[in-house]
C-alpha cells in the first residue's frame, strides 16, 4: 500500500489548510478533534473533496446537526461528521447560516444526509438547497414551530388530550399547574451581570 | 359486492399499505407507509418520531448531572452504554480522569448492556420470523443481566450508574462473584439458542439472502457497528479508537462475508460470546481502588466524609444544586454501542449546563435506509429487515 495517507491530525490539518485554503474560513484543532469552519455556499464542494480525495476517504457520514446561536448576526451552525474507516481519522464541517439563507444538502453525495437534512430543519427551520424530500420528521403532524431554537420555550406551545364528548384529541394551549422552574445559578460573587432587587449599592459621589 | 371486484380484478395492484405505528414487528412505534405492487414493495416511507420526548431540548435545560439519567431512556435495551458516550464528551472536554477500576467497571456493563441488547435482537428477530422459543430462552438470560444492573445501580434499567469521573458505587464483593459465574454458563445457554435458529430451515429462508448490504452501501447510509461488520468491513470502535481498557483486552471481532439479515444474526451471537469473554478477563483483571476520581469539583464526596468535613458537605451541596461548570469548548465523543457508533456532540458554554447537546443515534441512519433496503423485496421480508436493523425508537425519536 504505497497511498501516502494521514497518519496524525495536525498533519491534516496543513494538509486541508492548503488543499481547501480558498473555500475554507479556518481549520481550528481543539480537544484532539479537528473543525473545518466552511463557507455556505462551497459546503458540498468541501465535503465532495473530503470524502473523495484518496488521501483522507472520509467515507462515512457520522452525523449532521444544527446549533442556535441567537446573539449572532448568522444564527444557526449547520455541523457536519465526518469519519474516515480507512486512516481512522474524524473531522468536522461547520457552516454558519439563518433562517432564510439556505444551505446546499449533501443528499446527493450521502443518502443518509436526507434524514439528517431533515432533522436539521425540523428542530431550527434551517433550509437546505435542492434537498429532495425536506418534510418534518420527528415532530408531530401539522407541527408549528422549531422546537430546538433557543427561544423556544421548553414546554412548548401546545398540549394534547383526549376529549370524551368530543371523541377526538384535542389540542389546546399548554396550561401548567406549576411554572417549570428554571433555576439561576449566576451568584455575586462569581460574577453575574445583574444586581438583585434589594443589593443596590447606594450611588455614590451624587 | 360486484363493484368491488370489478376494482380489484382489474390492472391496478398497487396498493399502500399502513404498518404500525402499533405493530408486534415494528419494536416499538414505527409507522411504515409501504407502498405495495401485489406482494412486491416499492417504497417504503418511514415516519418517526411518536416516541420524540425532546431529550436534547431537555439536556439543554438541565446540569450535566441532571441531564445523564436522559441516556438511559435513549437506548432502553442497552442503558449503559448511552451513559458511557455522554461521560466520556464531559471527560473529554474537563479533562477529569477516570480510575483504573471504574474503566474496568465501565467495560464489564457496556458489554452486559451489549449481551441485554444483541440477545432482544437476536430472540425477537427470531420471532418476527415465527420462531417463538427463542424469546422464551434468551430472555431468561437478560432477566439476570438487569439483576445485575440492579444491583449494582439500584435500578433494573434505568441504571444512571456511569457518572463524569467513574462509577457512582463500587461494585458489591457478591456481585462479581456472580457476574463472573453467570459468565460460565452464558455459552452453554447461547448454544442452546443457537440450536433453535442457526440451522434453522424456516430461519434461513426468511433471513439468508435478504436484506443484502454491500460494502458501499455501508459508506453511503452511514451504517456502524453490526450492520457494517456483517458486510465484511473490519470497523470496530472498541479496537479502532480504543476508550477505557478495551487496548488491553484480547477479544476478537465477528465479521460477516454477505452483509444479509443472516450474518448479521451471526455476528450478534459471536459478539455475545466475545463479550462475555471480555466480561471475564475485566473481572480478572480488574484492581483494586477508588471508582471515582478525587477531583472533588467535579465528583461528590463520599457520605461518610460528608458528614465529618465541612468542605466535603460544601461539595456535596454545590455540586448537587448547581453542578459543576464545564470548560468552553466542543467535542464529539463515542462509544460502539450494541446497536452501532452512538455518539454525544456536546457544546459547552462555559456553564453548569450543556448549550447544546446533539445525540448520533445509530439506529437513525440504519432506520433511514429502509426505503433502499426494502425495495424489491416481498412484504413478509419487511419486518424481517427491520428486525436485523436492530432498532429501538427511543434512541431514533430522541
Amino acid at each position: 500500500m504505497n497511498n501516502p495517507h494521514i497518519s496524525d491530525l495536525s498533519e491534516l490539518k496543513d494538509d486541508i489548510e492548503s488543499a481547501l485554503g480558498d473555500v475554507v474560513d479556518s481549520v481550528e484543532f481543539a480537544f484532539g478533534e479537528m473543525t473545518v469552519n466552511a463557507r455556505r455556499a462551497e459546503v458540498s464542494r468541501v465535503i465532495a473533496f473530503l470524502r473523495d480525495n484518496e488521501r483522507y476517504k472520509f467515507s462515512t457520514l457520522i452525523d449532521i446537526c444544527g446549533a442556535d446561536y441567537p446573539e449572532r448576526e448568522r444564527r444557526f451552525d449547520v455541523v457536519y461528521h465526518l469519519l474516515s474507516m480507512w486512516y481512522n481519522h474524524r473531522i468536522r464541517v461547520k457552516v454558519v447560516t439563518d433562517e432564510n439563507e439556505p444551505v446546499q444538502s449533501i443528499a446527493s453525495l450521502f443518502p443518509c444526509a436526507n434524514w439528517y437534512e431533515r432533522e436539521a430543519f425540523d428542530m431550527y427551520g434551517i433550509i437546505f438547497d435542492e434537498h429532495p424530500d425536506l418534510r418534518r420528521i420527528l415532530t408531530d403532524y401539522g407541527f408549528e414551530g422549531y422546537p430546538l431554537r433557543k427561544d423556544f420555550p421548553l414546554s412548548g406551545h401546545v398540549e394534547v388530550r383526549y376529549d370524551v364528548e368530543r371523541r377526538a384529541v384535542v389540542y389546546e394551549p399548554v396550561d401548567l399547574p406549576q411554572e417549570y422552574r428554571d433555576f439561576d445559578f449566576m451568584s455575586p460573587w462569581e460574577g453575574a451581570k445583574y444586581v438583585l432587587p434589594g443589593d443596590e449599592k447606594p450611588e455614590t459621589g451624587a | 359486492m360486484g363493484k368491488q371486484e370489478a376494482i380489484i380484478s382489474g390492472d391496478d395492484r398497487n396498493f399502500t399499505i399502513n404498518f404500525g405505528p402499533q405493530h408486534p414487528a415494528a419494536h416499538g412505534v414505527l409507522r411504515l407507509v409501504l407502498e405495495l405492487e401485489g406482494e412486491i414493495v416499492k417504497r417504503v416511507d418511514p415516519h418517526i418520531g411518536l416516541l420524540h420526548r425532546g431529550t436534547e431540548k431537555l439536556i439543554e435545560h438541565k446540569t450535566y448531572l441532571q441531564a445523564m439519567p436522559y441516556f438511559d431512556r435513549l437506548d432502553y435495551v442497552a442503558p449503559m452504554n448511552q451513559e458511557h458516550a455522554f461521560c466520556l464528551a464531559i471527560e473529554k472536554l474537563t479533562g477529569v480522569d477516570v480510575p483504573r477500576r471504574a474503566q474496568f467497571i465501565r467495560v464489564i456493563f457496556s458489554e452486559i448492556g451489549r449481551v441485554l441488547s444483541h440477545m432482544l435482537n437476536v430472540t425477537t428477530q427470531a420471532m418476527d420470523v415465527g420462531a417463538l422459543t427463542p424469546p422464551v430462552w434468551g430472555f431468561e438470560e437478560r432477566e439476570k443481566l438487569m439483576g445485575f444492573y440492579e444491583r449494582a445501580s439500584g435500578s433494573r434499567m434505568h441504571a444512571a450508574y456511569f457518572r463524569p469521573g467513574g462509577v457512582h458505587r463500587d461494585l458489591p464483593p457478591q456481585l462479581i462473584v456472580d457476574i463472573d459465574a453467570w459468565c460460565d454458563q452464558f455459552h452453554k445457554k447461547l448454544d442452546d439458542i443457537e440450536t433453535l435458529l442457526t440451522d434453522n430451515r424456516i430461519f434461513k429462508q426468511r433471513n439468508v439472502d435478504i436484506g443484502v448490504v454491500s460494502k458501499q452501501d455501508c459508506l453511503d447510509w452511514g451504517f456502524s457497528g453490526v450492520m457494517v461488520r456483517g458486510s465484511g468491513l473490519p470497523w470496530d470502535l472498541r479496537r479502532s479508537q480504543p476508550y477505557e481498557v478495551y487496548s488491553k483486552l484480547d477479544f476478537e471481532i465477528p465479521l460477516g462475508k454477505n452483509g444479509d439479515c443472516y450474518d448479521r444474526y451471526l455476528c450478534r451471537v459471536e459478539e455475545m460470546h466475545e463479550s462475555a469473554r471480555i466480561i471475564k478477563q475485566c473481572i480478572e483483571m480488574m484492581p483494586k481502588g477508588p471508582v471515582m476520581s478525587m477531583n472533588r469539583k467535579f465528583t461528590p464526596p463520599p457520605r461518610s466524609e460528608m458528614k465529618q468535613s465541612m468542605e466535603a458537605l460544601i461539595h456535596h451541596f454545590k455540586l448537587y444544586t448547581e453542578g459543576f461548570h464545564v470548560p468552553e469548548g466542543e467535542v464529539y465523543a463515542c462509544v460502539e454501542a450494541p446497536k452501532g457508533e452512538f455518539g454525544v456532540y456536546l457544546v459547552s458554554d462555559g456553564t453548569n449546563r450543556p448549550y447544546r447537546c446533539k445525540i448520533r443515534a445509530p439506529g437513525f441512519p440504519h432506520l433511514a435506509a429502509m426505503d433502499y433496503l426494502n425495495k424489491g423485496h416481498m412484504l413478509a421480508d419487511v419486518s424481517a429487515i427491520l428486525g436485523s436493523l436492530d432498532i429501538v425508537f427511543g434512541e431514533i425519536d430522541r
